[in-house]
């Protein structure tokens, strides 16, 4: 169990800039994502793509946002809990009790979910058929090639991931690979290489195709995919790999007696608390009226719930407001010496 | 200004009169016509606003799509060659009568 004055939900900007003032007011922090890396959104739907509305900064990707934050908070030495989800909150006296889905428990008197609109999952086939095989023969990300030596793959999708593992596996599997067009969405050189294989046989490349339906009898045999003219194909598979991208799922956060508008969660914009003592919001996640999904609102929002778990935290202390130009504890906290 | 009519997966048609400026998949939020997500808020990050024109002609008329649309579709639920991201519609009196059908589900 660790005890820890706020457990933050995601590690996007808004929750990363959340910790940073948390520390500055002296408050210790745990950070929970599902994603292996820290970013959120950033670093997941948009690493290279500039960002021109961050206050003071003309112009910066999701990358260097995210980076800079990470370097903004280091003096904090803050934990992270990545590859990791917040399942189950329970109350007791005053204190949230929280499990994640890799098993730790934290307990603490506050939590922040900057949960942007929810948690990354892979894109599944829309086909009620591979439902029966997900996990084993469907598979919609690869832990362990070796299962694949000497088989049949069908992979689907158009983007890096679909097209460097049909590269990779090629060497060893007989592989097929299925887009629903002509044009790909991977890095050229990739791309290239695809058609490279398919021009000398190495693989099989079928475009302007989609999933139908996958057949088998208790072991998985084939895959049917049809076009938009109405063909269809049944090509003989071991394994079904898709590569779709990402969605984003509210998941678990549904299930804790929040009130919820739509896929928000309501707050009140004093200090950003939900429904549930002890419970924040901020970041895309949040809603209140005028509400902006911008990265500086969830800066903002950050800031103001971070003072609203103080008076949880520090029960029997005043929160004193302090500049961090001008305070020497504040200087302290951030390591600076002068 | 532009009517747009936005017909759900299950055949229940919404009409709605949508600003210049504004895009398809804002008139659909504004209005609460359902089956339109737009998790990601318009930035052609998420592919949950998809939209069908099933009407060849007015297909053509749109806007041509930018760059990365395509590749966002790629990760829609059930893509077909006229579908759309409707936050990338742009309302202006052009689109006035145009008809968005919805997929059976955006995730």
């Amino acid at each position: 169990m660790i005890k820890t004055d706020v457990v933050i939900i995601g590690a996007g900007p808004t929750g990363l800039f959340c910790a940073h003032q948390l520390g500055i007011i002296g408050l210790k922090c745990e950070i929970v994502d599902n994603l292996d890396k820290i970013g959120g959104q950033c670093i997941e739907l948009y690493p290279d793509k500039p960002i021109y509305d961050i206050p003071a900064v003309p112009k910066c990707t999701g990358e260097e946002l995210t980076n800079n934050l990470i370097e903004q908070i280091k003096p904090f030495n803050f934990n992270f809990h990545l590859s990791d989800r917040v399942q189950e909150l329970k109350n007791e006296k005053n204190k949230w009790l929280v499990k994640t889905l890799n098993g730790k428990e934290f307990e603490t008197p506050n939590i922040v979910i900057a949960g942007g609109v929810g948690s990354f999952e892979p894109r599944k086939f829309p086909t009620k058929s591979a439902e029966k095989y997900d996990g084993k023969s469907v598979l919609y990300s690869i832990k362990d090639k070796t299962i694949f030596k000497d088989k049949s793959v069908v992979i689907f999708g158009g983007g890096d991931s679909a097209l460097d593992w049909a590269i990779e596996l090629s060497n060893s599997s007989k592989v097929t690979l299925v887009h629903r067009r002509d044009e790909f969405r991977g890095a050229p050189a990739s791309v290239q290489k695809i058609k490279e294989l398919s021009d000398n046989k190495t693989i099989d490349l079928i475009t302007k195709y989609s999933i139908k339906d996958i057949k088998g009898n208790g072991s998985l045999e084939s895959v049917e995919i049809k076009s938009e003219t109405g063909d269809s194909k049944v090509i003989k598979a071991d394994y079904v790999l898709g590569f779709f991208g990402l969605i984003m799922q509210l998941g678990p956060i549904a299930e804790w007696g929040l009130n919820l508008d739509k896929k928000t969660i309501p707050v009140n914009t004093e200090n950003f608390e939900t429904n549930k003592k002890g419970i924040f919001a901020i970041g895309d996640i949040c809603t209140y009226p005028g509400k902006l999904k911008l990265i500086l609102s969830g800066f903002h929002e950050g800031a103001l719930a971070a003072r609203g778990c103080f008076k949880y935290a520090r029960p029997d202390e005043k929160y004193r407001f302090e500049f961090t130009t001008a305070s020497s504890t504040i200087k302290d906290r951030l390591g600076v010496k002068e | 200004m532009a009517k747009i009519k936005y017909i759900e997966f299950n055949g229940t048609e919404h009409e709605a009169d949508v600003a210049n400026g504004l895009s398809v998949m804002e008139g659909a939020i504004q209005n609460d016509i359902p089956g339109i997500d737009a998790d990601c808020g318009g930035g052609m990050s998420c592919a949950t606003c998809h939209v069908y024109i099933n009407d060849d002609e007015w297909f053509k008329k749109l806007p041509e799509k930018e760059m990365g649309e395509d590749d966002m579709l790629d990760q829609a639920f059930e893509p077909k060659s006229n579908s759309r991201l409707s936050c990338q519609l742009i309302i202006s009196d052009d689109l006035d009568g145009l008809t968005v059908h919805m997929p059976e589900k955006q995730v």
